[in-house]
Protein backbone atom coordinates (compact mmCIF):
# COMPACT_ATOMS: atom_id res chain seq x y z
CA UNK A 1 0.00 0.00 0.00
CA UNK A 2 2.75 2.50 0.98
CA UNK A 3 5.59 3.28 -1.40
CA UNK A 4 7.11 6.63 -0.23
CA UNK A 5 7.86 7.69 3.13
CA UNK A 6 9.71 11.09 4.12
CA UNK A 7 9.93 12.93 6.77
CA UNK A 8 8.74 16.94 6.38
CA UNK A 9 8.90 19.81 8.75
CA UNK A 10 4.95 21.28 8.56
CA UNK A 11 2.67 22.91 9.94
CA UNK A 12 -0.65 21.35 11.10
CA UNK A 13 -3.20 22.94 8.40
CA UNK A 14 -0.83 21.73 5.63
CA UNK A 15 -0.72 18.08 7.33
CA UNK A 16 -4.64 17.96 6.92
CA UNK A 17 -4.04 19.08 3.40
CA UNK A 18 -1.27 16.50 2.34
CA UNK A 19 -3.47 13.91 4.19
CA UNK A 20 -6.50 14.80 2.04
CA UNK A 21 -4.16 15.00 -0.76
CA UNK A 22 -3.42 11.20 -0.37
CA UNK A 23 -6.82 10.46 0.37
CA UNK A 24 -7.70 11.13 -3.20
CA UNK A 25 -9.81 13.98 -2.43
CA UNK A 26 -11.17 15.18 -5.66
CA UNK A 27 -12.80 18.08 -4.55
CA UNK A 28 -12.02 20.99 -2.13
CA UNK A 29 -14.06 24.24 -1.00
CA UNK A 30 -13.82 26.54 1.66
CA UNK A 31 -14.02 30.27 2.79
CA UNK A 32 -11.41 31.88 4.59
CA UNK A 33 -10.88 32.10 8.54
CA UNK A 34 -8.28 32.38 10.71
CA UNK A 35 -6.39 30.06 12.32
CA UNK A 36 -7.21 27.39 9.10
CA UNK A 37 -6.67 29.61 6.37
CA UNK A 38 -3.26 27.88 5.80
CA UNK A 39 -5.53 24.96 4.74
CA UNK A 40 -7.88 26.71 1.86
CA UNK A 41 -4.37 28.81 0.69
CA UNK A 42 -2.21 25.28 0.81
CA UNK A 43 -5.23 23.44 -1.13
CA UNK A 44 -5.53 25.69 -3.84
CA UNK A 45 -1.87 25.54 -4.61
CA UNK A 46 -2.30 21.07 -4.21
CA UNK A 47 -5.22 20.65 -5.60
CA UNK A 48 -4.08 22.58 -8.84
CA UNK A 49 -0.68 20.32 -8.97
CA UNK A 50 -2.87 17.24 -8.75
CA UNK A 51 -6.26 18.49 -11.14
CA UNK A 52 -8.13 18.14 -8.76
CA UNK A 53 -11.01 20.60 -7.78
CA UNK A 54 -10.32 23.61 -6.23
CA UNK A 55 -12.89 26.35 -5.27
CA UNK A 56 -12.93 29.41 -2.95
CA UNK A 57 -16.49 29.81 -2.16
CA UNK A 58 -18.60 32.62 -1.24
CA UNK A 59 -19.46 31.61 1.92
CA UNK A 60 -19.26 28.79 4.16
CA UNK A 61 -22.87 27.65 2.87
CA UNK A 62 -21.99 27.46 0.20
CA UNK A 63 -19.12 25.00 0.47
CA UNK A 64 -20.97 22.88 2.48
CA UNK A 65 -22.90 22.44 -0.09
CA UNK A 66 -20.92 21.75 -2.84
CA UNK A 67 -19.78 19.31 -0.70
CA UNK A 68 -22.78 17.67 -0.90
CA UNK A 69 -23.13 17.56 -4.31
CA UNK A 70 -19.57 16.34 -4.75
CA UNK A 71 -20.49 13.42 -2.88
CA UNK A 72 -23.40 12.73 -4.41
CA UNK A 73 -21.35 11.77 -7.62
CA UNK A 74 -19.26 9.83 -5.33
CA UNK A 75 -16.11 12.19 -4.94
CA UNK A 76 -14.34 12.00 -1.95
CA UNK A 77 -14.68 15.80 -1.06
CA UNK A 78 -14.22 17.98 1.90
CA UNK A 79 -14.47 21.22 3.44
CA UNK A 80 -12.66 23.17 6.72
CA UNK A 81 -13.55 25.94 8.45
CA UNK A 82 -13.19 27.08 11.90
CA UNK A 83 -15.49 27.45 15.31
CA UNK A 84 -18.19 30.38 13.46
CA UNK A 85 -17.97 28.96 10.25
CA UNK A 86 -18.37 25.30 11.21
CA UNK A 87 -21.72 26.54 12.79
CA UNK A 88 -23.09 28.03 9.60
CA UNK A 89 -22.37 25.33 8.21
CA UNK A 90 -24.70 22.73 10.55
CA UNK A 91 -27.45 22.74 7.83
CA UNK A 92 -25.62 21.35 4.94
CA UNK A 93 -24.21 18.29 7.67
CA UNK A 94 -27.67 17.93 9.04
CA UNK A 95 -28.80 17.17 5.10
CA UNK A 96 -25.68 15.20 4.13
CA UNK A 97 -26.67 13.12 7.58
CA UNK A 98 -30.33 12.92 6.43
CA UNK A 99 -29.07 12.26 2.73
CA UNK A 100 -26.42 9.72 4.29
CA UNK A 101 -23.55 11.37 2.62
CA UNK A 102 -19.69 10.83 3.41
CA UNK A 103 -17.85 13.70 3.27
CA UNK A 104 -14.81 15.19 5.57
CA UNK A 105 -15.46 18.82 7.97
CA UNK A 106 -12.22 19.77 9.77
CA UNK A 107 -13.02 22.20 12.19
CA UNK A 108 -9.64 23.58 13.48
CA UNK A 109 -11.85 25.59 16.50
CA UNK A 110 -11.07 28.92 18.00
CA UNK A 111 -12.63 30.69 20.95
CA UNK A 112 -16.33 31.49 21.37
CA UNK A 113 -19.04 31.86 21.75
CA UNK A 114 -19.78 34.22 19.12
CA UNK A 115 -16.76 35.57 16.86
CA UNK A 116 -14.05 35.00 19.77
CA UNK A 117 -10.83 35.26 19.30
CA UNK A 118 -8.30 33.59 17.25
CA UNK A 119 -6.35 31.38 19.79
CA UNK A 120 -7.01 27.58 19.70
CA UNK A 121 -9.99 25.87 22.39
CA UNK A 122 -11.61 23.10 22.29
CA UNK A 123 -15.51 24.71 22.88
CA UNK A 124 -17.05 22.99 19.93
CA UNK A 125 -17.49 19.77 21.62
CA UNK A 126 -20.96 19.62 22.08
CA UNK A 127 -21.76 20.68 18.70
CA UNK A 128 -19.36 18.38 16.76
CA UNK A 129 -20.40 14.91 19.41
CA UNK A 130 -24.45 16.23 19.60
CA UNK A 131 -24.41 16.29 15.78
CA UNK A 132 -24.52 19.86 15.46
CA UNK A 133 -27.37 21.32 12.92
CA UNK A 134 -31.38 19.80 13.54
CA UNK A 135 -32.32 16.55 13.36
CA UNK A 136 -31.64 12.70 15.01
CA UNK A 137 -28.13 12.40 13.74
CA UNK A 138 -24.63 11.36 14.82
CA UNK A 139 -21.16 12.33 12.89
CA UNK A 140 -18.09 10.04 13.68
CA UNK A 141 -15.66 13.00 15.49
CA UNK A 142 -12.22 12.15 15.02
CA UNK A 143 -9.92 14.26 17.61
CA UNK A 144 -5.57 14.68 16.59
CA UNK A 145 -3.23 15.44 18.88
CA UNK A 146 -0.14 15.82 16.72
CA UNK A 147 0.81 17.15 13.36
CA UNK A 148 1.01 13.61 11.89
CA UNK A 149 -2.71 12.64 13.56
CA UNK A 150 -3.66 15.84 11.60
CA UNK A 151 -2.08 14.26 8.20
CA UNK A 152 -3.12 10.36 9.66
CA UNK A 153 -6.84 11.27 10.94
CA UNK A 154 -7.35 13.34 7.99
CA UNK A 155 -6.68 10.03 5.75
CA UNK A 156 -8.81 7.69 7.88
CA UNK A 157 -11.49 10.46 8.48
CA UNK A 158 -11.98 9.82 4.65
CA UNK A 159 -11.82 6.09 4.70
CA UNK A 160 -14.80 6.28 7.67
CA UNK A 161 -16.88 8.39 5.72
CA UNK A 162 -16.89 6.14 2.94
CA UNK A 163 -17.32 3.09 5.15
CA UNK A 164 -20.39 4.22 6.58
CA UNK A 165 -22.08 6.66 4.35
CA UNK A 166 -21.46 9.19 7.03
CA UNK A 167 -19.97 13.04 7.51
CA UNK A 168 -17.30 12.84 9.28
CA UNK A 169 -15.88 15.84 11.83
CA UNK A 170 -11.81 16.00 12.32
CA UNK A 171 -12.31 18.35 15.74
CA UNK A 172 -8.81 20.39 16.03
CA UNK A 173 -7.60 23.67 17.20
CA UNK A 174 -5.94 26.84 16.46
CA UNK A 175 -2.80 24.94 18.50
CA UNK A 176 -2.40 21.93 16.44
CA UNK A 177 -3.09 23.83 13.04
CA UNK A 178 -0.36 26.34 13.35
CA UNK A 179 2.37 24.27 14.92
CA UNK A 180 5.34 22.70 12.97
CA UNK A 181 6.15 19.63 13.78
CA UNK A 182 8.03 16.51 12.15
CA UNK A 183 5.75 14.35 10.06
CA UNK A 184 6.19 11.10 8.27
CA UNK A 185 4.54 11.71 4.99
CA UNK A 186 3.10 8.16 3.93
CA UNK A 187 2.79 8.28 0.07
CA UNK A 188 -0.14 6.09 -0.67
CA UNK A 189 -1.94 4.42 -3.96
CA UNK A 190 -4.99 7.11 -4.76
CA UNK A 191 -7.14 3.60 -5.34
CA UNK A 192 -8.51 4.47 -1.86
CA UNK A 193 -12.02 4.21 -3.10
CA UNK A 194 -15.32 2.26 -1.89
CA UNK A 195 -17.05 0.49 -4.00
CA UNK A 196 -20.33 3.19 -4.36
CA UNK A 197 -23.27 1.92 -5.79
CA UNK A 198 -25.94 4.51 -4.77
CA UNK A 199 -23.96 7.49 -6.15
CA UNK A 200 -25.73 10.00 -9.10
CA UNK A 201 -23.40 9.11 -11.82
CA UNK A 202 -26.25 9.01 -15.16
CA UNK A 203 -28.54 6.46 -15.17
CA UNK A 204 -27.91 4.84 -18.48
CA UNK A 205 -29.05 0.97 -18.64
CA UNK A 206 -29.73 1.23 -15.30
CA UNK A 207 -32.55 1.99 -12.92
CA UNK A 208 -32.40 6.16 -11.60
CA UNK A 209 -32.09 6.36 -7.95
CA UNK A 210 -33.03 9.15 -5.92
CA UNK A 211 -30.93 10.87 -2.59
CA UNK A 212 -32.88 12.65 -0.49
CA UNK A 213 -33.87 13.81 3.18
CA UNK A 214 -37.12 14.74 2.56
CA UNK A 215 -39.49 11.86 3.68
CA UNK A 216 -42.79 12.66 3.90
CA UNK A 217 -44.76 9.43 3.39
CA UNK A 218 -46.24 7.85 6.52
CA UNK A 219 -43.63 6.54 9.12
CA UNK A 220 -41.17 6.63 6.10
CA UNK A 221 -38.97 8.82 7.93
CA UNK A 222 -39.19 7.26 11.39
CA UNK A 223 -37.96 4.21 9.49
CA UNK A 224 -35.19 6.04 8.19
CA UNK A 225 -34.19 7.23 11.58
CA UNK A 226 -34.59 3.53 12.79
CA UNK A 227 -31.87 2.84 10.21
CA UNK A 228 -29.60 5.90 11.05
CA UNK A 229 -29.83 4.19 14.30
CA UNK A 230 -28.46 0.75 13.39
CA UNK A 231 -25.74 2.32 11.72
CA UNK A 232 -25.01 4.68 14.27
CA UNK A 233 -25.19 0.83 16.67
CA UNK A 234 -22.90 -0.35 14.56
CA UNK A 235 -19.66 2.66 14.45
CA UNK A 236 -20.76 2.79 18.33
CA UNK A 237 -19.42 -0.82 18.47
CA UNK A 238 -16.60 -1.25 15.56
CA UNK A 239 -15.07 2.42 16.32
CA UNK A 240 -14.58 3.76 19.84
CA UNK A 241 -10.96 4.29 19.82
CA UNK A 242 -8.68 5.99 22.57
CA UNK A 243 -4.97 5.71 23.48
CA UNK A 244 -4.27 4.88 27.29
CA UNK A 245 -1.05 4.59 29.21
CA UNK A 246 0.13 3.84 32.58
CA UNK A 247 -4.02 2.04 33.56
CA UNK A 248 -2.49 -1.10 35.56
CA UNK A 249 -1.87 0.27 38.37
CA UNK A 250 -3.34 3.98 38.38
CA UNK A 251 -4.84 5.84 41.55
CA UNK A 252 -5.89 8.82 39.51
CA UNK A 253 -6.98 8.63 35.65
CA UNK A 254 -6.56 12.04 33.71
CA UNK A 255 -9.05 11.74 30.44
CA UNK A 256 -7.80 14.77 27.52
CA UNK A 257 -7.84 15.12 23.90
CA UNK A 258 -6.57 17.07 21.18
CA UNK A 259 -3.77 20.11 22.20
CA UNK A 260 -4.75 19.50 25.85
CA UNK A 261 -3.91 16.02 26.42
CA UNK A 262 -0.49 16.83 25.28
CA UNK A 263 0.03 18.46 28.34
CA UNK A 264 -1.84 15.99 30.23
CA UNK A 265 0.67 13.28 29.03
CA UNK A 266 3.59 15.92 30.46
CA UNK A 267 1.90 16.08 33.35
CA UNK A 268 1.47 12.21 33.70
CA UNK A 269 5.16 11.92 33.28
CA UNK A 270 5.93 14.42 35.62
CA UNK A 271 3.53 12.32 38.37
CA UNK A 272 5.21 9.18 37.60
CA UNK A 273 8.52 10.99 38.39
CA UNK A 274 7.15 11.38 41.86
CA UNK A 275 6.09 8.30 42.08
CA UNK A 276 2.45 9.24 41.96
CA UNK A 277 0.17 6.84 40.05
CA UNK A 278 -1.34 8.65 37.14
CA UNK A 279 -2.93 7.71 33.72
CA UNK A 280 -3.80 8.78 31.09
CA UNK A 281 -6.80 8.22 28.18
CA UNK A 282 -7.32 9.59 25.78
CA UNK A 283 -9.89 9.74 23.14
CA UNK A 284 -9.47 9.60 19.59
CA UNK A 285 -12.49 9.23 18.60
CA UNK A 286 -14.86 11.78 20.43
CA UNK A 287 -18.00 10.28 18.71
CA UNK A 288 -18.13 7.18 19.37
CA UNK A 289 -16.81 8.11 22.37
CA UNK A 290 -14.58 5.20 24.10
CA UNK A 291 -16.76 4.63 27.04
CA UNK A 292 -16.42 1.15 27.63
CA UNK A 293 -12.38 2.01 27.74
CA UNK A 294 -13.49 4.09 30.69
CA UNK A 295 -16.40 1.88 32.50
CA UNK A 296 -13.88 -0.57 32.60
CA UNK A 297 -10.70 1.71 33.91
CA UNK A 298 -13.03 3.37 36.09
CA UNK A 299 -14.17 -0.47 38.05
CA UNK A 300 -10.98 0.23 39.72
CA UNK A 301 -9.37 4.14 39.35
CA UNK A 302 -11.45 5.99 42.02
CA UNK A 303 -11.17 9.28 40.64
CA UNK A 304 -10.60 11.08 37.57
CA UNK A 305 -9.75 14.39 36.23
CA UNK A 306 -10.94 15.74 33.06
CA UNK A 307 -9.00 18.24 31.23
CA UNK A 308 -10.62 20.29 28.61
CA UNK A 309 -9.89 23.77 26.81
CA UNK A 310 -13.50 24.75 28.17
CA UNK A 311 -15.84 25.36 30.36
CA UNK A 312 -16.50 21.62 30.73
CA UNK A 313 -18.23 19.46 27.72
CA UNK A 314 -16.12 16.34 27.33
CA UNK A 315 -16.43 15.79 31.03
CA UNK A 316 -20.06 15.16 31.04
CA UNK A 317 -19.73 12.26 28.22
CA UNK A 318 -16.46 10.81 31.46
CA UNK A 319 -19.67 11.04 33.78
CA UNK A 320 -21.82 9.05 31.84
CA UNK A 321 -19.01 6.69 31.13
CA UNK A 322 -17.88 6.73 34.92
CA UNK A 323 -22.03 6.50 35.77
CA UNK A 324 -21.30 6.72 39.48
CA UNK A 325 -18.67 4.17 40.52
CA UNK A 326 -15.88 6.94 40.86
CA UNK A 327 -15.42 10.40 41.40
CA UNK A 328 -14.73 13.27 38.28
CA UNK A 329 -12.91 16.13 38.52
CA UNK A 330 -12.77 19.16 35.83
CA UNK A 331 -10.00 21.41 35.48
CA UNK A 332 -10.86 23.65 32.27
CA UNK A 333 -8.96 26.71 30.53
CA UNK A 334 -11.36 28.48 28.36
CA UNK A 335 -11.19 31.35 26.09
CA UNK A 336 -8.47 30.48 23.79
CA UNK A 337 -5.92 29.76 26.67
CA UNK A 338 -3.43 26.42 27.12
CA UNK A 339 -3.58 24.60 30.31
CA UNK A 340 -0.44 24.44 32.10
CA UNK A 341 1.47 21.35 32.89
CA UNK A 342 2.53 22.35 36.64
CA UNK A 343 -1.49 23.45 36.72
CA UNK A 344 -2.75 20.10 35.98
CA UNK A 345 0.26 18.38 38.32
CA UNK A 346 -1.39 20.38 41.12
CA UNK A 347 -4.72 19.43 40.39
CA UNK A 348 -4.10 15.66 40.10
CA UNK A 349 -1.74 16.62 43.64
CA UNK A 350 -4.84 17.97 45.20
CA UNK A 351 -7.62 15.47 44.29
CA UNK A 352 -5.52 12.21 45.82
CA UNK A 353 -4.23 13.92 48.65
CA UNK B 1 17.15 17.83 27.07
CA UNK B 2 14.80 20.32 26.13
CA UNK B 3 15.80 23.89 24.82
CA UNK B 4 13.14 26.40 24.44
CA UNK B 5 13.74 29.58 22.04
CA UNK B 6 11.60 32.60 21.59
CA UNK B 7 12.79 34.48 18.66
CA UNK B 8 11.50 38.12 17.91
CA UNK B 9 11.75 40.76 15.79
CA UNK B 10 9.06 42.55 13.15
CA UNK B 11 7.74 41.69 10.13
CA UNK B 12 9.66 41.26 7.25
CA UNK B 13 13.15 40.23 9.02
CA UNK B 14 12.65 36.51 8.47
CA UNK B 15 11.80 35.91 11.63
CA UNK B 16 9.42 32.89 10.56
CA UNK B 17 11.83 31.83 8.49
CA UNK B 18 14.73 31.58 11.33
CA UNK B 19 12.05 29.58 13.09
CA UNK B 20 11.74 26.99 10.25
CA UNK B 21 15.32 26.57 9.62
CA UNK B 22 15.85 25.94 13.35
CA UNK B 23 13.15 23.57 13.98
CA UNK B 24 14.18 21.61 10.84
CA UNK B 25 17.56 21.19 11.78
CA UNK B 26 16.35 19.97 15.08
CA UNK B 27 14.27 17.73 13.16
CA UNK B 28 17.65 16.54 10.76
CA UNK B 29 19.23 15.54 14.47
CA UNK B 30 16.61 12.83 15.21
CA UNK B 31 15.08 15.64 17.76
CA UNK B 32 11.69 15.91 18.48
CA UNK B 33 10.81 19.42 17.84
CA UNK B 34 7.28 22.24 17.70
CA UNK B 35 8.04 25.56 16.28
CA UNK B 36 4.58 27.58 17.17
CA UNK B 37 4.57 30.60 15.29
CA UNK B 38 2.53 33.72 16.52
CA UNK B 39 -0.78 34.16 14.41
CA UNK B 40 -2.54 37.30 14.09
CA UNK B 41 -3.07 40.89 12.51
CA UNK B 42 0.81 40.01 11.43
CA UNK B 43 1.91 41.88 8.77
CA UNK B 44 5.38 43.71 7.44
CA UNK B 45 6.48 46.39 9.58
CA UNK B 46 4.45 44.65 13.17
CA UNK B 47 5.94 42.29 15.14
CA UNK B 48 6.90 38.81 14.59
CA UNK B 49 7.69 35.91 17.19
CA UNK B 50 7.92 32.65 17.92
CA UNK B 51 8.69 29.68 19.69
CA UNK B 52 10.84 26.98 19.25
CA UNK B 53 10.98 23.77 21.61
CA UNK B 54 13.71 21.08 21.10
CA UNK B 55 13.98 17.83 23.32
CA UNK B 56 14.34 14.17 23.69
CA UNK B 57 11.61 13.36 24.67
CA UNK B 58 8.06 14.02 23.69
CA UNK B 59 6.98 17.59 23.40
CA UNK B 60 3.74 18.56 25.37
CA UNK B 61 2.67 22.20 25.25
CA UNK B 62 4.40 23.98 22.13
CA UNK B 63 3.93 27.76 24.00
CA UNK B 64 6.93 28.75 25.06
CA UNK B 65 6.58 30.59 28.40
CA UNK B 66 10.24 30.50 30.15
CA UNK B 67 12.37 30.31 27.35
CA UNK B 68 16.06 29.15 27.73
CA UNK B 69 17.48 30.94 25.01
CA UNK B 70 16.26 34.38 23.33
CA UNK B 71 16.99 35.41 19.07
CA UNK B 72 16.42 39.29 19.59
CA UNK B 73 16.17 41.02 15.85
CA UNK B 74 14.79 44.39 17.57
CA UNK B 75 14.24 46.80 20.31
CA UNK B 76 11.24 46.28 20.98
CA UNK B 77 11.37 42.57 21.06
CA UNK B 78 13.96 42.90 23.85
CA UNK B 79 11.75 44.86 25.52
CA UNK B 80 9.08 42.21 25.59
CA UNK B 81 10.90 38.69 25.87
CA UNK B 82 13.75 39.82 27.96
CA UNK B 83 11.78 39.90 31.36
CA UNK B 84 10.98 36.14 30.48
CA UNK B 85 14.49 34.71 29.75
CA UNK B 86 15.40 31.82 32.57
CA UNK B 87 18.19 32.29 34.72
CA UNK B 88 21.23 31.43 32.56
CA UNK B 89 19.52 31.26 29.92
CA UNK B 90 21.82 33.06 26.79
CA UNK B 91 20.25 35.66 24.64
CA UNK B 92 21.10 36.86 20.76
CA UNK B 93 20.86 40.08 20.11
CA UNK B 94 21.22 41.80 16.95
CA UNK B 95 23.31 45.23 18.32
CA UNK B 96 22.77 46.72 14.50
CA UNK B 97 19.15 47.75 15.77
CA UNK B 98 19.21 46.88 19.58
CA UNK B 99 20.74 49.84 21.61
CA UNK B 100 19.29 49.26 24.84
CA UNK B 101 20.98 45.81 26.03
CA UNK B 102 20.64 45.07 29.63
CA UNK B 103 23.54 44.15 31.32
CA UNK B 104 23.39 40.72 33.66
CA UNK B 105 25.57 38.17 35.31
CA UNK B 106 22.92 35.75 35.61
CA UNK B 107 22.22 35.84 31.69
CA UNK B 108 25.05 35.32 28.73
CA UNK B 109 24.51 38.09 26.08
CA UNK B 110 25.76 37.81 22.76
CA UNK B 111 26.13 40.67 20.69
CA UNK B 112 26.59 40.50 17.27
CA UNK B 113 25.73 43.55 14.15
CA UNK B 114 23.40 40.98 12.42
CA UNK B 115 21.81 43.78 9.94
CA UNK B 116 25.45 44.89 9.52
CA UNK B 117 26.98 42.18 8.57
CA UNK B 118 23.78 41.32 6.13
CA UNK B 119 24.77 44.29 4.13
CA UNK B 120 28.03 43.84 4.20
CA UNK B 121 27.07 40.33 2.51
CA UNK B 122 24.85 42.07 -0.39
CA UNK B 123 21.66 41.37 1.51
CA UNK B 124 20.16 42.88 4.43
CA UNK B 125 16.92 40.35 4.60
CA UNK B 126 19.57 37.56 5.43
CA UNK B 127 20.48 39.07 9.22
CA UNK B 128 18.15 36.41 10.56
CA UNK B 129 20.99 33.72 9.56
CA UNK B 130 23.64 35.45 10.89
CA UNK B 131 21.61 35.12 14.56
CA UNK B 132 21.02 31.86 13.93
CA UNK B 133 24.51 30.56 13.06
CA UNK B 134 25.64 32.79 16.52
CA UNK B 135 23.11 30.58 17.79
CA UNK B 136 24.17 27.59 16.54
CA UNK B 137 27.60 28.60 17.69
CA UNK B 138 26.96 29.43 21.33
CA UNK B 139 24.70 26.80 22.02
CA UNK B 140 25.86 23.85 20.21
CA UNK B 141 22.56 22.25 19.95
CA UNK B 142 22.64 21.08 16.49
CA UNK B 143 25.26 21.24 13.90
CA UNK B 144 26.16 24.23 11.50
CA UNK B 145 25.73 21.00 8.93
CA UNK B 146 22.47 20.41 10.08
CA UNK B 147 21.33 23.96 9.55
CA UNK B 148 22.59 24.25 5.49
CA UNK B 149 21.01 21.22 4.62
CA UNK B 150 17.64 22.47 6.32
CA UNK B 151 18.25 25.40 3.91
CA UNK B 152 18.57 23.47 1.32
CA UNK B 153 15.22 21.56 1.96
CA UNK B 154 13.31 24.85 2.48
CA UNK B 155 14.61 27.03 -0.22
CA UNK B 156 13.64 25.11 -3.35
CA UNK B 157 12.07 25.75 -6.33
CA UNK B 158 12.08 29.96 -7.24
CA UNK B 159 13.92 30.44 -3.52
CA UNK B 160 17.29 28.05 -4.73
CA UNK B 161 18.62 31.02 -5.66
CA UNK B 162 18.86 32.28 -2.00
CA UNK B 163 20.88 29.32 -0.68
CA UNK B 164 23.79 30.51 -1.71
CA UNK B 165 23.20 33.40 0.48
CA UNK B 166 21.92 32.49 3.77
CA UNK B 167 24.51 29.90 3.81
CA UNK B 168 27.28 32.21 3.57
CA UNK B 169 25.34 34.50 6.31
CA UNK B 170 25.23 31.11 8.75
CA UNK B 171 28.54 30.44 8.46
CA UNK B 172 29.53 34.30 8.84
CA UNK B 173 27.54 33.87 12.45
CA UNK B 174 29.00 30.74 13.59
CA UNK B 175 32.59 31.99 12.79
CA UNK B 176 34.95 33.90 15.32
CA UNK B 177 34.86 36.85 13.05
CA UNK B 178 32.91 39.11 15.38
Amino acid sequence: MIRIMHKILIKGNHAVVEGGIQAGCMAYYGYPITPQNEITAYMAKRMGEEGRVFIQSESEIAAINMVFGSSLTGARTMTSSSSPGISLKQEGISYMAGCELPGVIVNVQRGGPGLGNISGAQGDYFQSTRGGGHGDYRTIVLAPYSVQEMFDFTIKAFDLADKYRIPVILHTDGYLGQMYEPVLVKELKSDRKTKKDWILDGCKDRKPRMIRSLLMDEGELEEHNWKLNKLYDKIKMKEASCQTCFTEDAVVAIVSYGTSARICESAVNILRGKGIKACLIRPTTLWPFPEKTISTIAKKVKNFLVVEMSLGQMVEDVKLAVNGMSRVHFYGSPGGGIPETKVVVKKVKEIIK
Amino acid sequence: MREEVIIAGYGGQGILFMGSVLANSAMVEGLEVTFFPSYGAEMRGGTANGGVVISNKKIGSPIVTRPSSLIIMNELSMKRFYPMLKKKGTVIVNSSLVKEIPKSKEVKIIKIPATQFAEVLGNEKVANMIALGAYIKETGIFSLDSAIKSLHSLLIADKKVLVDINEKALKLGASDEY
